[in-house]
C-alpha cells in the first residue's frame, strides 16, 4: 500500500508533467493539443496505488495521469505527445492513444466510453488463463450515457468479472454540465446492475486509495466488479484549444471557487517538508531528463507511416502507384 | 465421398480450431443452441468457458473480444444479422482494427467477426439483407467472401489464426451449397489468394461469394460463343491484385459481378485497378446493386435490386463485343 509520501510523488509528477506538456503545446513541440489532466491528479494516483504492477488498465482521452500512475516512463510518455520515434507507441499513438503494454496500460482511448468493453473482455480473458489480476477502466462523467458503457455494466456483472469501473467526475462534459445531460445518478446506473456503487471525494488521494483498495480486494477475491465515482473538478481546459478559441461555458468565479481544494495541495500537507522538497527536486529532474531525452529524439521516418497497421506485416497499398 | 454443406464447413472449421487452440472461444447471440446452425455442439463439447452466449448488446460484446483478444485470447464473435455490423462499425473499424498501429504494434487483435447469414435471404427486408463486405475492404480489415464450402472451412481456419481482425462473410446465397469432399482433405486456405474456378480465353468474370455460383452457370450458358474465366477473389481485402493480372493478361476484358451497392462497391475498387494498372482491351463493365439500395420486402422487390445472371450475361457479351 502506498504511503503518503508516494501518493505525493504521483500526483505532484503528474501536475508537473502537465504543466510541462502544455508548454510544449504552446510551442508548438506537442501538435494537435492535448485534454490536460490538471485538478484530477488524485484519482489516477488513489486508483493505480491500489493496483499491483501487473494489474491492467484503461484509459480515456484525458489519459495522461493514468498512464503516469499506472508506473510509465514518463520520458518515452513525453517522447510519445512530442511525436517521436522513441515514445511508448513510437510515435503512432499520441497523447490519446498512450499505451505502455509493460506497465499494465492497454492504452488511452479517444472515443467517449469505449474502452470499458475492452477493459471488462482483458478481465476476462486473464481470469480465464487462471490469473488474479484486475482491470481499472477510467473514464469521465460524460461517458456515462454511452449505450457500450451501460451495455458493459450489465456483462461485467453477469460475468462477474474483476473490473473496477472509475468514473471522474469533473461536472463536464466538454462543455455540457452533468445536471443538462445526465438524468438519474451516475451510481445508480451501476447499481441498476447490481455493482456496488460509492461516490468519493476525487480530490482526496487517500480517500480515493483507500475506496479504490477495498473495490480492488473484492474484485481480486472473484466477487466481482465495483464501481466508484470521483467527485473532481478540471482546473484547466477541456483540450488546449480552448486557450485559442476561448469557450464560456463556466466563469472564472467558478473556476476559483473549483480549484480551492487542490489535490497537490492537500496530499503536500501530508508530507514533511524535507521530504516533499527532495520529492519536488527529484521530479525536476526527472522532467528535465524527459525534455532532454525528447530533444535528442528523432522523428519517425515517413517510409514507416503505415508499420504496424497489420501484425503480421502485410504491407497495405500505396496512395499512389 | 461424403456432402459438405457451407454451413457445416464453418462448424467443422470452428470446432476444429476450437480443439486445436485453447484460446480459440466463440462470442454471440444464441450460440448455445446454433440459432444460425454453426456454432452447432460446440457449447456442449467445449463448455461455457469458451462459448459464450452473450446479451443482445453487440457493441459491448465486439470490443469484449477485442480486449479479451489483446489480453491472449482469439475469440470469434458471431452476427446472426449484416445489419449489426452497422451497430458495431466503431468497435471494429475504429478500435479494434486501429490498435496495432496505434500502439506501435504493442498488442494484435485476433479477433474473427463472422457471419453467417450475409446479404439477402429474400423476405427479410430492409434491415436484415445487407451485405455490407466493400465497408470493410475500405477500412482495410481483412476480408473473406468464401463461394465454396471446402473454401468456407478452409478460410475460416485462416482467419482464426491470423493475428489481425477478419471478417468473415457467409453469404445466404451460398449456404445451401453441397460440395463431394473427402473430409481428410479440407485444409486452411491462406487469406489473399484467389481462386480460378474455371478457365477461359476471352472474359474474366470476377464474381464475390455466392455469386461466383451464378457466374459459372452464366459462363456455362455462353460455352462455345465467349470462353468466360471465372476469377473468385474469395479475399476482397487484400485482394489478390496479382492473379487477376494474370487472368487479365490472358483475356484483357473485365466483368465484375458484386453484391454491393453500386456507388464504391468493391466491384468500382477492382474496375479501377485493373484500368490503372492492368491489360485491358475493352472498357469493363460491373453488375451490382443499385446505388444506395435498400432491400423492400416483397419478394419481386428484392429480387429486383440483386445482381442477376441476365445482368451478367448481357454484361459480358457487351465486353466481349468492346473494343
Amino acid at each position: 500500500m502506498a504511503d503518503s509520501a508516494a501518493l505525493y510523488r504521483t500526483v505532484r509528477l503528474i501536475r508537473r508533467f502537465e504543466q510541462q506538456a502544455i508548454e510544449m503545446v504552446r510551442s508548438g513541440l506537442i501538435a494537435g493539443g492535448i485534454h490536460p489532466y490538471i485538478g484530477e491528479e488524485a484519482i489516477a494516483a488513489g486508483v493505480c496505488a491500489a493496483l499491483r504492477p501487473d494489474d491492467f488498465i484503461t484509459s480515456t482521452h484525458r489519459g495522461h495521469g493514468h498512464v503516469l500512475a499506472k508506473g510509465s516512463d514518463p520520458a518515452r510518455m513525453l517522447a510519445e505527445l512530442a511525436g517521436r520515434a522513441t515514445g511508448l507507441n513510437g510515435g503512432r499513438g499520441g497523447s490519446m492513444h498512450a499505451a505502455d503494454v509493460s506497465a499494465g496500460i492497454y492504452g488511452a482511448n479517444a472515443i467517449v466510453g469505449a474502452s470499458a468493453a475492452i477493459a471488462a473482455g482483458a478481465a476476462w480473458s486473464h481470469r480465464r488463463s487462471g490469473r488474479d489480476t484486475v482491470v481499472a477502466t477510467f473514464f469521465g462523467d460524460g461517458a456515462v450515457n454511452q449505450g457500450v458503457l451501460l451495455e458493459t455494466l450489465n456483462l461485467a456483472a453477469l460475468r462477474r468479472l474483476p473490473v473496477i469501473f472509475v468514473c471522474e467526475n469533473n461536472g463536464f462534459a466538454t462543455s455540457m454540465r452533468v445536471q443538462d445531460t445526465t438524468a438519474g445518478t451516475i451510481t445508480g446506473r451501476a447499481e441498476a446492475f447490481g455493482i456496488p456503487a460509492r461516490t468519493v471525494d476525487g480530490m482526496d488521494p487517500e480517500v480515493v486509495l483507500a475506496a479504490a483498495a477495498s473495490a480492488v480486494a473484492r474484485a481480486r477475491a472473484g466477487d466481482g466488479p465495483a464501481f466508484l465515482e470521483c467527485l473532481t473538478y478540471r482546473f484547466d481546459a477541456h483540450h488546449t484549444w480552448e486557450y485559442a478559441v476561448r469557450p464560456r461555458y463556466r466563469t472564472e468565479e467558478e473556476v476559483a471557487a473549483g480549484r480551492v481544494r487542490d489535490p497537490v495541495e492537500i496530499q503536500a500537507a501530508r508530507v514533511p517538508p524535507a521530504l516533499r522538497a527532495r520529492i519536488d527536486d527529484e521530479i525536476e529532474e526527472l522532467l528535465e531528463e524527459a525534455r532532454r531525452f525528447v530533444d535528442a529524439s528523432a522523428e519517425p521516418d515517413p517510409a514507416g507511416a503505415l508499420d504496424y497497421l497489420y501484425a503480421d506485416g502485410l504491407r497495405a497499398r500505396a496512395g499512389s502507384i | 465421398m461424403p456432402l459438405l454443406s457451407y454451413l457445416r464447413a464453418l462448424n467443422r472449421a470452428l470446432a476444429a480450431e476450437m480443439e486445436r487452440d485453447p484460446a480459440v472461444c466463440v462470442f454471440g447471440e444464441d450460440i448455445g443452441i446454433a440459432v444460425s446452425n454453426v456454432t452447432t455442439g460446440l457449447l456442449k463439447r467445449f463448455g461455457p468457458d469458451r462459448v459464450i452466449d452473450m446479451p443482445i448488446s453487440e457493441q459491448a460484446f465486439t470490443s469484449f473480444a477485442t480486449g479479451a483478444a489483446m489480453s491472449g485470447a482469439r475469440p470469434v464473435v458471431e452476427f446472426q444479422i449484416p445489419a449489426l455490423l452497422f451497430l458495431v462499425f466503431e468497435q471494429i473499424a475504429n478500435q479494434a482494427h486501429k490498435f496495432s498501429l496505434m500502439t506501435g504494434g504493442q498488442v494484435k487483435i485476433p479477433v474473427t467477426y463472422l457471419l453467417p447469414n450475409s446479404g439477402s435471404r429474400v423476405g427479410w427486408a430492409g434491415q436484415h439483407s445487407d451485405h455490407p463486405y466493400s465497408l470493410f475492404a475500405h477500412v482495410g480489415v481483412k476480408t473473406v467472401v468464401p463461394a465454396t464450402p471446402a473454401d468456407a472451412y478452409g478460410l475460416l481456419v485462416s482467419a482464426i489464426r491470423d493475428d489481425d481482425p477478419v471478417i468473415v462473410f457467409g453469404p445466404a446465397g451460398a449456404a445451401a451449397r453441397r460440395e463431394d469432399v473427402d473430409f481428410g482433405t479440407l485444409a486452411p486456405v491462406p487469406l489473399g489468394v484467389a481462386r480460378v474456378h474455371r478457365p477461359g480465353t476471352d472474359v474474366t468474370v470476377v464474381a464475390v461469394g455466392h455469386l461466383v455460383h451464378d457466374a459459372l452457370a452464366v459462363a456455362d450458358e455462353l460455352a462455345g460463343a465467349i470462353s468466360v474465366e471465372v476469377f473468385d477473389p474469395r479475399t476482397l481485402y487484400p485482394f489478390d491484385w496479382t492473379a487477376l493480372a494474370e487472368s487479365l493478361e490472358r483475356t484483357g476484358r473485365l466483368v465484375v459481378i458484386d453484391d454491393s451497392n453500386r456507388s464504391c462497391g468493391i466491384g468500382g475498387e477492382i474496375l479501377a485497378t485493373a484500368a490503372e494498372e492492368m491489360h485491358l482491351i475493352a472498357p469493363p463493365k460491373r453488375v451490382t446493386r443499385p446505388d444506395g439500395a435498400v432491400l423492400p420486402f416483397a419478394r419481386e422487390l428484392d429480387l429486383a435490386l440483386q445482381p442477376t445472371r441476365g445482368q451478367l450475361r448481357a454484361a459480358i457479351e457487351a465486353v466481349a463485343k468492346g473494343r
